[in-house]
């Protein structure tokens, strides 16, 4: 099987903080990492692979810098990994990242599978996972939590979807795109040798001229949303903190929660 | 390309841009600021810069799809689980309705389905003037490509000019693929809409990451201009009865051999977990200690008709399924109350919850970061804090 992982690099949010004072993104020691959804879509390209054998490859786009995540996911075990960068795929939206993935995947040549992280953790869009299928013309199973078989004879895979109020289960034909959710498996961590492969390897670079897109439909250009304004929202303060013993506190409590007329 | 330009004569190095960029892209050269890779062109520098030093420069050209002067009306995807209509639908109605007055048009429902007219006749009820209907066996269950096939015929026949749908797994498994065909903007997750009252463009606000910062989208020369919104954002609108509408019927063009995927089974969780829904959600983490401790969490949120979530600690440990996770690798919630018990709050666990409207912490540890967002706190053991709050509701509420 020819299994492709998409994945991003971001910032870590748990570094991310906002000043009091300016009210502005705290940046000092704000880390980039691999997108945690990401890593299920990679250890899940690894895991098929495994079981079905073939090859996984793993792209990413982004800034020079993202070869970073590139290179985490060479040290665990992908056979291969591009990095997809030019000052020309800057300011994409989720339409001209799908687009500019999708030819990226076009390029890797006929998979049989593409696996995503069902959202980033800096945007949260969760768009570009079906974007890129559609610009596949690839059918989707978005919010897998399970694989459960794939049979390369027949060229089909069944999959469990977590939906908000149970699971589905679905089938599809290969080649298929799906997006993970955290449960799907337990990323892996990178051996020793893993890192020092990886340390090493010449990571490509693909630029606009690499692939054969339609260069106005890439970057801001090519995206039809534009950020226009950017602001931290109103800080939500700490509230009353109800102090004394619990036979006191714990009435008052729920006078207060009473007042807002939604326990019935 | 674009490009961020730069006035090194005007600028005054006075780093306003740069504590402002979000993403490390500006830094100082000497006296003047200067712009590196990272640079995405999100323009929060541009309305910063106090002397309008900085400038983006973008190549203007026309967009594709619709074309931007036949498109009117404002929709709003009705969905739907076998002709239930979802409430994050009706809130759309809502707040679409005073879209379409803020525009001085009409409001309209696309619905699809088997069999739904009923559905189309409660949408009517609650706002819409217009509902666009595809009926057909092929829709009997949501599936991306017959969704999206009746959807995108609806939308390039009838040309509205905004489509807003739910934030829910469908409305966003849903959404991404529509816009993709039709090449127009999406934006995702919005917590506010509004027109701009000069340019009529749609005005869409939404959190990135992880909640620490808004942004405001346009898409200005694609259209739909198209979004999902999170449930709970908008309020229910009032029922009408005597509302008249119209249904306007339209074929699904594809076949059931032209949907590639299949359902096979769907299995209801034994639990009510349904997190999206919930009015009230009673939330355990670490210190809650173990699966049969939940019991406790489960009762108060029995007595309160809500739903049970849980940290990521408290998923990690095995001690309840990851479906009940709220938080950044978890589920983001909106409910009217969040109690949360035992949660430190972490910042993945506030990106997933720190919208909603109450939120009550009970944690033994006083520096605990959820007393720092929380609206009431109690510093206290939940063993004892829980059970006695839910024996005061069950008194109070006669349960």
């Amino acid at each position: 099987m020819k299994i492709v992982a998409c994945i991003k690099q971001v910032p870590d949010t748990t570094d991310v903080r906002i000043d009091p004072e300016t009210r502005t993104l705290v940046r000092e020691g704000v880390e980039s990492i691999t997108n945690p959804f990401d890593e299920y879509a990679v250890e899940e390209a690894l895991l098929t692979k495994e079981k079905y054998g073939g090859e996984v490859h793993v792209i990413t786009m982004g800034p020079p810098q993202a070869i970073e995540v590139l290179k985490n996911a060479l040290a665990i075990g992908a056979d291969y990994v591009y990095l997809i960068s030019d000052r020309a795929f800057a300011g994409s939206d989720t339409w001209a990242t799908a687009y500019t993935l999708a030819h990226a995947i076009k390029k890797i040549g006929p998979v049989d599978l593409v696996v995503c992280g069902k959202q980033a953790i800096d945007g949260d869009t969760a768009q570009v996972g079906p974007g890129v299928a559609t610009q596949l013309g690839m059918p989707q199973l978005t919010y897998v939590s399970k694989v459960r078989e794939i049979d390369l004879d027949n060229k089909r895979i069944v999959v469990e979807r977590m939906l908000e109020d149970g699971k589905e289960i679905a089938q599809s034909p290969l080649p298929v795109l799906i997006t993970v959710v955290k449960d799907i498996n337990e990323p892996r961590l990178p051996s020793l040798l893993g890192i020092k492969k990886a340390a090493k390897a010449e990571i490509p670079t693909w630029t606009i001229e690499d692939l054969p897109v339609d260069k106005a439909k890439c970057g801001l250009e090519g995206s039809p949303t534009e950020v226009v304004r950017i602001f931290t929202p109103e800080p939500r303060g700490g509230g009353e903190i109800l102090g004394g013993e619990l036979a006191e506190t714990i009435p008052l409590l729920i006078d207060k929660l009473m007042e807002a007329k939604v326990i019935k | 390309m674009a490009r961020l330009l730069i006035d090194e004569e005007a600028c005054t190095g006075c780093e306003a841009c740069v504590e402002e960029c979000p993403y490390v892209a500006l830094e100082m050269k000497g006296d003047v600021v200067t712009v590196n890779e990272k640079c995405t062109f999100c323009g929060a520098c541009v309305d910063v810069c106090p002397v309008e030093a900085i400038a983006l420069e973008k190549e203007e050209r026309e967009g594709e799809g619709l074309d931007l002067k036949d498109c009117k009306d404002v929709w709003v995807f009705i969905e739907h689980k076998k002709g239930k209509i979802a409430n994050v639908s009706f809130e759309l109605l809502g707040e679409g309705r005073k879209l379409a007055g803020a525009l001085g048009c009409k409001l309209s429902g696309m619905l699809l389905g088997e069999d739904v007219e009923e559905c189309a006749q409660e949408a009517i009820k609650y706002g819409a003037d217009k509902v666009y209907l595809t009926e057909s066996p092929v829709l009997r269950e949501y599936r991306t490509d017959a969704y999206a096939a009746g959807a995108v015929n609806l939308i390039k026949r009838h040309k509205p000019e905004i489509v807003i749908f739910g934030a829910s797994t469908q409305g966003r498994d849903f959404a991404g693929t529509v816009a993709t065909n039709l090449y127009t903007g999406l934006t995702a997750d919005c917590t506010g809409l509004d027109i701009d009252p000069e340019t009529k463009l749609l005005r869409q606000t939404r959190p990135a990451f992880g909640g620490n910062i808004m942004a405001t989208i346009l898409c200005q020369k694609h259209r739909p201009q198209m979004a999902t919104v999170r449930p709970k954002v908008f309020a229910m609108p009032e029922k009408d009865d005597s509302r008249p509408g119209e249904i306007i019927r339209e074929q699904l063009p594809i076949g059931e051999d032209e949907v590639r995927t299949e359902i096979l089974e769907f299995l209801k969780v034994a639990e009510t977990v349904n997190l999206m829904d919930a009015e009230v959600i009673v939330s355990g983490g670490r210190g809650v200690g173990g699966s049969d401790d939940f019991a406790v969490i489960r009762e108060l949120a029995d007595v309160l008709g809500g739903a049970v979530g849980a940290s990521r600690a408290a998923v990690d440990a095995g001690w309840i399924p990851y479906e009940h996770q709220v938080g950044q690798t978890g589920r983001t919630v909106r409910p009217k109350i969040y109690i949360a018990c035992g949660i430190s709050g972490s910042i993945q666990h506030q990106a997933g919850m720190k919208t909603s409207d109450i939120i009550v912490a009970i944690n033994k540890d006083p520096e605990a970061p959820i007393f720092k967002i929380a609206t009431y706190g109690i510093v206290g053991d939940l063993f004892q804090a829980v059970p006695m709050l839910t024996q005061e509701f069950k008194n109070r509420l006669g349960r």
